[in-house]
């Protein structure tokens, strides 16, 4: 369930009357948190040799353990490309939409 | 063991409101790698609570209990008992593991009291501390943990007093499991995590939490700071069981002189919050009384390791 339905749950609850202040994981709580970046890390293949440290370390949860970067939630913050051991991972500026 | 060995599962869900860097959402995802889903978690008012973001969703995938600020202790009590009287009731077929997530400002200080009671009735628990050295959720204010000379909302020209260290306090305490750990290094934090769970009664772990915003460092650096600060001696990596405590990872290094320490000053001049004490002109007294007593320390353990081999080859003391 995506985090709009859950609200819609929520209120459609409140109106028949029964009211929780129980929350429900959901990925994307804050929304596209991947909206907050300025930098965006991009990823050379050839050079991974798949340490996993990168997929650690990342604060978000945003580096699958088969290496993928999921950009709708990357914050931007940069860790992976600076504990990458072989500089696999390099930071560029985001275009403007 | 090896980082490819590490469950893939997440239960640190991506998107949450956490700040880019943020150090308490990355103890998180390893402490929950070791913990498993059998796990109950209760939350003291920190950035956890907040990183959760709001009702009614959540970014942990676990059961999570909200508390106030001063209750860790007493909440874990009250929930120890009740697993206790379900497994009795043979509501579980596996036990969960009761974990207590607390920021330094609810375990330095607020908290103190009740975890306390609770080590002391050696509840069955885990309890950790993400220490990040301030109140960073209200926006930096210095707190028992917050070190010497570093600057906060409240400490202007740089904290005056030296921090407690509450992991000796828990020591002292002579409950089953203390340690603690970093986030530079994730599988000593794992394996500590992963011993805690197996072992009955009071757990506590610490683990050092570099903030950006409230330290003053870009985002990227939470991990080489972190790893600056065990380097250095200033953190050190211990376990503790039952009463011997033995080194670990990058402390144990240190002590044994397998690598030799970095200067602090590196430390201190890659955050904002001791800025005061490069600029206009390096304040050498305050550096020089860090790096002093950082030196001090390791020298000391350095010293006490090499006097207790000596003493065990002498054979005159039992060997633990
Ligand atoms: C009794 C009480 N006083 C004050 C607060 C406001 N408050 C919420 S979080 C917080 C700071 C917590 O600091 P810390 O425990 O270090 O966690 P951090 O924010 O650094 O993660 C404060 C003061 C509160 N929730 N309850
Ligand atoms: S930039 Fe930060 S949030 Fe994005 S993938 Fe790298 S470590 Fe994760
Ligand atoms: S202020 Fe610090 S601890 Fe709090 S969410 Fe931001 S980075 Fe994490
Ligand atoms: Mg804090």
């Amino acid at each position: 369930m995506s985090a709009k339905d859950k609200r819609k749950n929520v209120k459609a609850e409140a109106e028949i009357g029964f009211v929780t202040t129980i929350s429900f994981p959901s990925v994307g709580s804050a929304g596209q948190t991947g909206s907050w970046r300025i930098f965006k890390p991009v990823k050379n293949e050839e050079r991974c040799n798949e340490c996993l440290l990168c997929w650690i370390y990342c604060p978000e949860a945003c580096i699958t353990k088969k290496l993928s970067i999921n950009y709708d939630y990357c914050k931007g913050c940069g860790i992976c490309a600076v504990e990458c051991p072989r500089n696999a991972i390099q930071m560029v500026k985001e275009e403007k939409q | 063991m090896r980082l490819k060995d590490l469950p893939e599962e997440e239960l640190f869900l991506q998107g949450s409101a956490a700040c880019q860097g943020c150090p308490g959402s990355m103890a998180l995802r390893v402490a929950f790698k070791a913990l498993g889903r059998n796990t109950l978690l209760v939350v003291i008012a920190s950035c956890i609570s907040v990183l959760q973001s709001p009702f009614p969703v959540s970014a942990l995938d676990l059961p999570v209990l909200n508390m106030a600020f001063a209750s860790g202790g007493a909440v874990a009590s009250g929930i120890s008992a009740a697993v206790r009287r379900l497994k009795k009731r043979g509501v579980f077929t596996e036990e969960p593991t009761v974990l207590v997530w607390a920021g330094d400002g609810g375990t330095y200080d607020i908290g103190i009291q009740a975890l306390s009671g609770a080590a002391e009735r050696n509840t069955n628990f885990i309890y950790v501390c993400y220490n990040n050295e301030a109140y960073s959720n209200t926006g930096t204010q210095r707190s028992g943990a917050t070190p010497y000379a570093a600057w906060t909302t409240n400490t202007v020209s740089g904290k005056q007093e030296w921090r407690k260290d509450v992991a000796q306090i828990m020591v002292a305490h002579n409950v089953p499991y203390v340690a603690t750990a970093s986030l530079a290094y994730p599988m000593d934090f794992y394996q500590k995590m992963q011993k805690a769970k197996s072992i009955p009664g009071t757990k506590y772990i610490e683990i050092l939490a570099p903030c950006p915003p409230a330290w003053k460092f870009p985002s990227e650096a939470t991990v080489q700071v972190s790893r600056l600060a065990v380097q250095s001696g200033l953190w050190l990596l211990y376990e503790c069981e039952n009463g011997h405590t033995h080194y670990t990872s990058g402390t144990a290094r240190l002590i044994e002189g397998r690598s030799s320490a970095k200067p602090v000053e590196e430390y201190l001049r890659m955050q904002g919050r001791f800025r005061h004490l490069f600029s206009p002109e390096k304040d050498e007294k305050r550096v020089g009384e860090i790096q002093e007593r950082i030196s001090g320390i390791v020298e000391s353990l350095k010293f006490t390791a090499k006097m207790r081999e000596h003493i065990m080859d002498l054979e005159i003391m039992p060997r633990p």
